[in-house]
């Protein structure tokens, strides 16, 4: 497995044989790839309300939202809100062995644990690696105390259904759970990808720590090329399988429920995490009221050409299946 | 337009900020850098004569606004003398009187000038009538004609019209007219005088202003005259001896008449001494001085007006803004990683007190100690308030314990450490850490530096003499640098770093 330091030598190697190590402005701009800046002024701030952020940053809060309104989520099997009922854990968990716990407040997938059985008084993680209860007691009342939650706030601790990935990305995921992240602006979605595992992501779904991301064709549901950290490829850096051409299953369902979640938020630009659960289809995992730029890179295409596009439209249809219509009518030329 | 309320709100910010900014430079003559040195004049006068027993009044022209100078100061020592001032016309007077005055008397005046090179010296000021043709007798009465034939011809206005008549006048060669013209007096004051003749046989109005030419160390100096005439708009000043235009720099117009300096009424006639002193003062100084004689409510209300120990306090805090809009540029426009959005300054307000390089050996010190500590309590499993309190009881540890050392070891900048700030510090280790287990070395390192380098950069900024002064004597100046603020608020182009961030877009496909 190359590591982080190996692929960093081999990007620098790249320059010095004439790739340039910058992108022009220009470039970008001919592109419409949206930047950091231009998000949070003309998106996030324009169209996401903030009374609305609480909803999606508490995952508790978006779970039962979601429940209301029939979008599917992976199944809460309990909460844990002070150090005392860390104790009543086995009693929640009514004899399930595979479990996940995460924060309410969490950011970026940091403090999830997942919980793949059981052995004696221990659990065993996903990765394989056996910890001890009082370990995972420790886990928790790290979350309780604030660790993972924005700002160092006390928080509560989730625990839920995991999610079985669905065999569609087995050949291209290394560990952990692919998940499908949809940027869905005014309802509407304009961009699509899959993160999926590397051994270099430790098994998490998030880019920057070298998952790779695989751009998703909104009107066909199949993958394109893929990103992992700065290079542009077509096949998983650890399974060597290609990446290219994978066709999501369930995908106008998935690509409703990601339109759906805009009434459920009533966030203008939002992120909506998807998982593919072998047993219940798409299952909604979160919210997010800032989704990254790195979709982008994924698609190997700008937001910005999009984004104008819905909001040049004058009304938006209000059933999220006529959303998921003008999806096709929008996007639908090739390129 | 789309941010038409933002343009114009830093629009309005930037002019009232520059507009009192520009009212503070041109009319209190506040400088726009610190070092600035003026000359500043001491000119004292003084006037002594003896009383005859009885009451005794004293007439005294001063100086009113002279040209090329700002009256800084100014008083008058009069002993026993009761003391009054009256403006006549465009000269000040002081009148001092006494009962019973007997034997030599001394009164003082003193007045204290700064250099205004830039100052607008044009005199304007009173409007003369346009005299009458005097009644020369012969033979001067054809001398005068006769030389102002010969000058007009040779000249265009006003100004050149006098500046030739003079020159004429004083030719070391006279011809015929100009002897006879010259054979009335041999004085200054008398040649002047005779000058204003001629000249008001061409109906020019003019008049005598007395000049005193400053010197260092000058101790017996007496005023001289000097020509002004008028020229339908402005009163032109000549040297009466060369014709040369204006006055020469350190030359301070006493009075613009011909009347006498002083005059004594019950004593004996007083003599008039001038001592002149030069010293450089700090311009600053010299304008405050300066509001506070024409009585400016800007100054009145300005940080000046603060006890010292507050001014020093503000002198600190308003550096605080550049370094924020420093911290703006550097995240929103190159896009610099940091721990935490404001931290970094207040580290480059502690590196104020250790400089730059101790500042930044201490801070790593500190901070790799603290992470290697931070590292170990992981391993305790501690909970997050428990945690982050060991943590800043251990900095605080560190920091003594690096004091000590240094002090010990002789290394007296080591000291100053004691004024990091403890709390932002175990902070920093805290949330190194946390990236450090998140991200990886990579990521919590180059925060790290990002931290650091945007400390260090805060400290060259919020440590510029030169900007540290302007902005506590230009407060206003910060609303310059709010409307900057807000207009970057609005700034959705790519910062630098997306520019190498977004580069595999433009990748062409490897395997």
């Amino acid at each position: 497995m190359p590591s982080k330091l190996a692929v960093r030598l081999r990007a620098l190697g790249r320059f010095a044989k004439g790739n340039p190590p910058i992108v022009m402005p220009w470039t970008l701009q001919r592109m419409g790839l949206l930047n950091m800046n231009r998000r949070n002024a003309d998106y996030i701030m324009r169209y996401n309300k903030r009374k609305f952020y609480p909803l999606v940053d508490d995952k508790l809060q978006t779970k039962r939202l979601a429940v209301d309104a029939g979008i599917a989520v992976p199944e809460l099997y309990g909460v844990i809100e002070i150090e005392h009922q860390i104790r009543d854990l086995p009693d929640m968990l009514e004899g399930r062995t595979d479990f996940v716990i995460k924060p309410a407040h969490g950011a970026g997938g940091a403090g999830i644990m997942v919980i793949s059985g059981r052995r004696g008084k221990k659990y065993i993680r996903a990765s394989g690696v056996i910890i001890s209860e009082s370990e995972v007691n420790h886990f928790i009342s790290n979350i309780l105390s604030g660790m993972y939650s924005l700002g160092g706030m006390p928080d509560k601790a989730i625990l839920e259904y995991r999610v079985k990935p669905h065999s569609i990305f087995d050949a291209v995921s290394y560990q952990g759970v692919p998940d499908i992240r949809t940027i869905v602006f005014r309802g509407v979605p304009v961009a699509c990808m899959v993160r999926l595992p590397s051994r270099m992501s430790d098994g998490k779904a998030n880019l920057h720590q070298g998952a790779v991301g695989a751009g998703i064709d909104l009107v066909t549901g199949k993958t394109v090329d893929g990103v992992w950290l700065d290079q542009v490829l077509d096949m998983h850096p650890d399974t060597g399988n290609p990446i290219r051409g994978i066709e999501i299953p369930e995908w106008d369902k998935l690509l409703e429920l990601a339109a759906r979640s805009y009434e459920l938020t009533q966030l203008g630009y939002l992120g909506v995490d998807v998982v593919l659960d072998r047993d219940h289809g798409p299952l909604v995992l979160e919210y997010n009221a800032r989704p990254g730029l790195n979709i982008q890179l994924a698609n190997q295409m700008g937001l910005l050409g999009r984004l104008q596009a819905v909001e040049k439209l004058e009304e938006i249809p209000e059933s999220a299946e006529a959303r998921v219509e003008l999806v096709r009518r929008l996007f639908g030329q090739p390129g | 337009m789309k941010n038409l309320h933002l343009y114009v709100l830093s629009l309005m910010l930037t002019v009232v900020g520059v507009t009192l900014c520009a009212y503070k430079v041109q009319r209190l003559g506040m400088p726009l850098s610190p070092t600035d040195q003026t000359e500043v004049w001491t000119v004292e006068a003084r006037i002594s004569f003896s009383g005859r027993n009885r009451a005794a009044k004293v007439d005294f022209f001063y100086p009113s606004a002279p040209p090329g100078f700002a009256v800084i100061d100014e008083d008058f020592v009069s002993s026993k003398f009761g003391l009054a001032t009256e403006t006549e016309g465009v000269n000040r007077k002081a009148l001092w009187a006494a009962r019973n005055v007997r034997g030599s008397q001394s009164l003082y005046y003193r007045i204290v000038l700064a250099e205004e090179r830039s100052a607008n010296r044009t005199r304007t000021e009173p409007k003369p009538r346009y005299p009458e043709v005097p009644e020369f007798p012969e033979p001067e009465r054809s001398a005068v004609f006769s030389l102002l034939d010969d000058v007009r011809s040779e000249s265009a206005d006003i100004a050149s019209f006098t500046r030739e008549l003079l020159q004429r006048f004083n030719d070391p060669t006279p011809d015929e007219d100009v002897s006879v013209l010259r054979e009335a007096t041999d004085d200054t004051l008398g040649r002047v005088r005779e000058i204003q003749q001629i000249l008001a046989g061409a109906r020019i109005p003019s008049r005598v202003v007395q000049v005193l030419r400053l010197e260092d160390g000058m101790r017996q100096g007496t005023l001289q005259p000097w020509l002004e005439v008028y020229n339908g708009s402005e009163w032109l000043s000549f040297d009466p001896a060369t014709g040369d235009g204006g006055f020469p720099d350190n030359y301070l117009v006493w009075m613009s008449d011909d009347n006498p300096l002083v005059s004594v009424e019950g004593g004996n006639p007083a003599t008039v001494e001038f001592s002149v002193a030069r010293s450089n003062r700090e311009v600053m100084g010299v304008a405050q001085q300066r509001a506070r004689l024409i009585d400016s409510s800007v100054l009145e209300f300005s940080l000046f007006s603060l006890p010292l120990a507050t001014q020093n306090v503000y002198k600190t805090l308003l550096t605080v803004p550049l370094g924020a809009f420093m911290v703006v540029l550097l995240r929103n426009f190159i896009g610099v990683k940091t721990f935490g959005t404001f931290m970094p300054i207040l580290i480059a307000l502690a590196f104020r007190e250790t400089e730059l390089l101790w500042g930044i050996v201490l801070f790593t010190t500190l901070v790799a100690l603290g992470l290697i500590l931070r590292f170990y309590l992981e391993r305790l499993k501690l909970l997050l308030v428990p945690r982050l309190a060991s943590v800043l009881i251990i900095v605080i540890l560190l920091m003594a314990g690096v004091s000590v050392v240094s002090h010990k070891l002789g290394l007296e900048s080591g000291l100053s450490i004691a004024l990091f700030p403890m709390v932002i510090l175990a902070m920093t280790i805290e949330r190194m850490s946390m990236t450090w287990d998140e991200s990886g070395a990579h990521e919590a390192l180059m925060a790290g530096l990002g931290s650091l380098f945007v400390a260090s950069l805060g400290y060259l900024v919020m440590n510029n003499e030169w900007l540290s002064y302007l902005i506590f004597v230009f407060p206003e100046l910060l609303l310059v640098l709010l409307a900057l603020c807000l207009l970057s608020g609005r700034y959705t182009g790519y910062r630098l770093s997306e520019l190498r961030r977004f580069r595999s877009a433009s990748l062409p496909k490897q395997n």
